[in-house]
C-alpha cells in the first residue's frame, strides 16, 4: 500500500509537471511578451529593459527554472491587459466555477442513481429502456449544443428561465443540467451494472428470505454496496466538471473560470490563460489522484490484483 | 465523401438577400432551401453535409494517427516488458491524467487554429487510450506458444511482433478506433464551437452552431441542425462501435462507458488502471 502511496504521488506531480512544461512551451511559442507588454511605439532601449527585467535574456533552462520556482511559490506574475496580480484574478472566479460544478455533480448523482437502480430493479421494463436511451442520448450529445437548445426552449420560447449570468439558483439549473446530463448518463449505467451485480448475490436473496420489506433490501443492503464505484465516480465527475467548464461557462455566460481563460487567449493575455489553466490542471490532477487512493483504500483487491 | 454530389447549394457562397430564411415547414420557408439559410444566406443543408466532412476527416485522421502512434508504442512495450514497458506504461498514465479539452483549447488556440493542429493536438492526446489497451492485448498474445517457437526460431523481434503479435490485436484495435471515433467528433466540435477549430468559411458543424448563438430567438434553425447532423452522426457512430465490441472483443465490454465520454474515461481508468501498474511493479 506503502508503494502504491508513494508511486501514485510521484506520478501526480509528474504529471503535473508535464502540464507546467507544456504551458511554458505554448507561451514561448506564442511570441514575444515584451510586444504585447509595451507600446507600439517604445524604443528600442524600452524593450531591452523590460526584456531584462522579465527575465528572458537567461538561458531557456534558467527561465524555466525560474518559471517552476515561481509557481511552486504560487507567484504567477500580472495581467498583461488590468495590470492586477494574476491570482487576484482567479480568486475572482473560481467561486463561480465551483460553484456549477457542485450543483451539477449533485444533480446527476439525484439523476443518475435512482434511475440506475430502478432500472437495474426492473430490468427490462419500460423504466428501463428509456434510462437506456437518455444514457445513449447523453453520451452521443455535444454538451454546448444541449445548453443552446436548452436556452432556446427554456429561455426564448417559454421564457421561464434566465438564459445566462450568474444570479440566484433559477439561473444555476440550466447550466447545472447542460453540465450534469453528460455525466448524470454515466453515473446511470454505472449504477445500473454495479445494482445487477449486487442483486445477484447471496445476501440480498439472504435479505429477502428473511422477509425483509423490499425496500429496505434495495436501499439498504443493494444499494449500499452498489455505491462504492459510483461515489468515486462522483468526485471524479466533479473534477471533471473543472475541466470541461470551460465550454458550459460560454455557452451560459457564467463567470468562471474556464470563461476567463477563453477570454484571456481571446485578449492575448498569457499570464491568466496560463495561471488559469494550471489551477484547474492541479485540481483535476489532485482529485484524480484523491479517487485511486480512496478506491484503493475502499476496495483492496485493487491494490493486488495483477494482469 | 459525396457531398459535392449530394449538397445543392454551395457551402460557402450565400447570397445575402436570402439570408436567414427558415425551414420548409415555416411560413416563410421555401422549397429551394428544405433547411433554410444562415445569416449570410448560405443553404444550411448543403453547409450540414459538407460538414460532415470536416468532422469525418478530423477524426479519422487524428484516430489514424494516434491510433499509429499508440498502437507502436502498446506493442513495443507489452512485448518488450521491463524498464521499457515501466517508462513507457508511466507516460501513458500522465498522458490519460491529463484535462483534455482544456488543454486542447489552450494549444490550438495558442498555435494558431488550422486543420493541421487540430488533428495534431487531438491525436496528442489521444494516443496514450491505444497504448494501454494494446499493450494489454499484447501481454496476453506473448504467453501464445506460436510466439515462444518464433524465439526459438530465432526471429528477430520486429519480425515477431509483426506477423504473430500486430494481426491478434487488430480487432480490438479496431474497436478502441470506432468507439473513439464519436469522442473525436464531439472534441473536435466543441474545439470549433469555441472558435479554436478548423477556421472559418470551412463549414464545421462547431462553427455553424456557434454563428446561429446570436439568433436563437429569431433564426433557432442556424444552431439546431447542426448540433442535431452531429447528435445522429455520433450516435450512430456509438452504436456501432457498441454492436462491434460485443461482436469482436468481449473483453472490451468492461471498458463500455471508458470511451463515449472523457468521465466515464477516467473511471474505466481508474480501476482499469491498477492492473497495469501491479503488473509492472511485478515485472520491475
Amino acid at each position: 500500500m506503502a508503494q502504491y502511496l508513494v508511486g501514485r504521488v510521484l506520478q501526480t506531480v509528474l504529471s503535473m509537471l508535464v502540464v507546467v512544461s507544456i504551458v511554458f512551451v505554448l507561451t514561448r511559442l506564442s511570441g514575444n511578451p515584451v510586444h504585447l507588454l509595451l507600446d507600439v511605439s517604445a524604443s528600442e532601449r524600452d524593450q531591452e529593459i523590460l526584456t531584462r527585467h522579465l527575465g528572458l535574456d537567461q538561458p531557456l533552462a534558467m527561465q524555466y527554472g525560474l518559471y517552476v520556482r515561481n509557481i511552486a511559490l504560487g507567484d504567477f506574475g500580472h495581467s498583461i491587459l488590468t495590470r492586477r496580480p494574476v491570482t487576484e484574478h482567479i480568486r475572482e472566479r473560481l467561486p463561480a466555477t465551483v460553484e456549477l460544478g457542485v450543483t451539477a455533480m449533485f444533480l446527476s448523482v439525484l439523476i443518475g442513481v435512482p434511475l440506475g437502480m430502478y432500472s437495474a430493479v426492473r430490468r427490462g421494463g419500460p423504466l428501463d429502456r428509456a434510462a437506456r436511451v437518455f444514457a445513449v442520448l447523453g453520451q452521443s450529445m455535444p454538451t454546448f449544443w444541449l445548453g443552446l437548445m436548452l436556452i432556446l426552449f427554456f429561455g426564448v420560447v417559454l421564457g421561464v428561465l434566465p438564459a445566462g449570468g450568474r444570479g440566484g439558483p433559477l439561473h444555476l439549473i440550466l447550466p447545472a443540467f447542460t453540465l450534469g446530463y453528460f455525466t448524470s448518463a454515466a453515473i446511470l449505467r454505472l449504477t445500473r451494472s454495479a445494482m445487477l451485480e449486487v442483486l445477484g448475490s447471496d445476501y440480498i436473496k439472504f435479505a429477502r428470505l428473511k422477509g425483509l420489506p423490499e425496500q429496505v433490501v434495495l436501499w439498504k443492503h443493494g444499494l449500499r454496496n452498489a455505491l462504492l464505484p459510483v461515489v468515486t465516480f462522483a468526485v471524479l465527475l466533479f473534477v471533471q466538471f473543472l475541466g470541461g467548464a470551460v465550454v458550459t461557462e460560454t455557452v451560459f455566460a457564467w463567470p468562471g473560470l474556464g470563461r476567463l481563460i477563453l477570454e484571456s487567449i481571446t485578449t492575448r493575455d498569457y499570464p491568466i490563460v496560463q495561471a488559469g489553466v494550471l489551477v484547474l490542471a492541479a485540481l483535476y490532477l489532485t482529485g484524480n489522484l484523491f479517487v485511486d487512493l480512496l478506491y484503493s483504500y475502499l476496495n483492496p483487491r485493487i491494490r493486488h490484483y495483477s494482469a | 465523401m459525396f457531398a459535392p454530389y449530394l449538397a445543392p447549394h454551395s457551402p460557402t457562397d450565400g447570397d445575402i438577400v436570402k439570408k436567414s430564411i427558415p425551414p420548409i415547414w415555416m411560413e416563410r420557408g421555401n422549397s429551394e432551401h428544405p433547411l433554410g439559410t444562415d445569416r449570410f444566406g448560405r443553404d444550411m443543408l448543403s453547409r450540414i453535409i459538407w460538414g460532415s466532412r470536416i468532422s469525418l476527416l478530423v477524426s479519422l485522421v487524428a484516430i489514424g494517427v494516434a491510433g499509429t502512434l499508440g498502437t507502436l508504442l502498446g506493442l513495443i512495450a507489452g512485448y518488450r516488458g521491463g524498464l521499457t514497458d515501466a517508462l513507457l506504461m508511466r507516460l501513458t498514465d500522465i498522458g490519460l491524467s491529463l484535462p483534455t479539452i482544456l488543454i486542447a483549447v489552450v494549444m490550438v488556440a495558442v498555435s494558431e487554429p488550422s486543420f493541421r493542429n487540430v488533428v495534431l493536438v487531438i491525436a496528442l492526446l489521444l494516443w496514450p487510450r491505444f497504448a494501454r489497451q494494446i499493450r494489454g492485448e499484447t501481454l496476453a498474445v506473448k504467453e501464445q506458444d506460436f510466439v515462444a517457437l518464433a524465439v526459438v526460431a530465432g526471429r528477430s523481434s520486429a519480425w515477431i511482433i509483426r506477423r504473430h503479435i500486430f494481426p491478434n490485436v487488430v480487432p480490438t484495435l479496431l474497436v478502441i478506433s470506432t468507439l473513439q471515433v464519436g469522442y473525436v467528433i464531439l472534441l473536435e466540435g466543441t474545439l470549433s464551437f469555441l472558435g479554436v477549430g478548423v477556421p472559418p468559411p470551412n463549414p464545421a458543424w462547431g462553427l455553424m452552431i456557434a454563428d446561429g448563438r446570436g439568433f436563437l430567438a429569431t433564426a433557432w434553425w442556424i444552431s439546431l441542425f447542426p448540433g442535431l447532423a452531429m447528435l445522429l452522426t455520433v450516435l450512430a457512430v456509438n452504436l456501432m462501435g457498441d454492436w462491434l465490441r460485443d461482436h469482436l472483443d468481449p473483453k472490451l465490454r468492461q471498458a463500455s462507458g471508458a470511451t463515449a465520454t472523457d468521465a466515464a474515461a477516467a473511471m474505466a481508468h481508474a480501476p482499469g488502471d491498477a492492473p497495469a501498474r501491479g503488473a509492472t511493479a511485478a515485472d520491475a
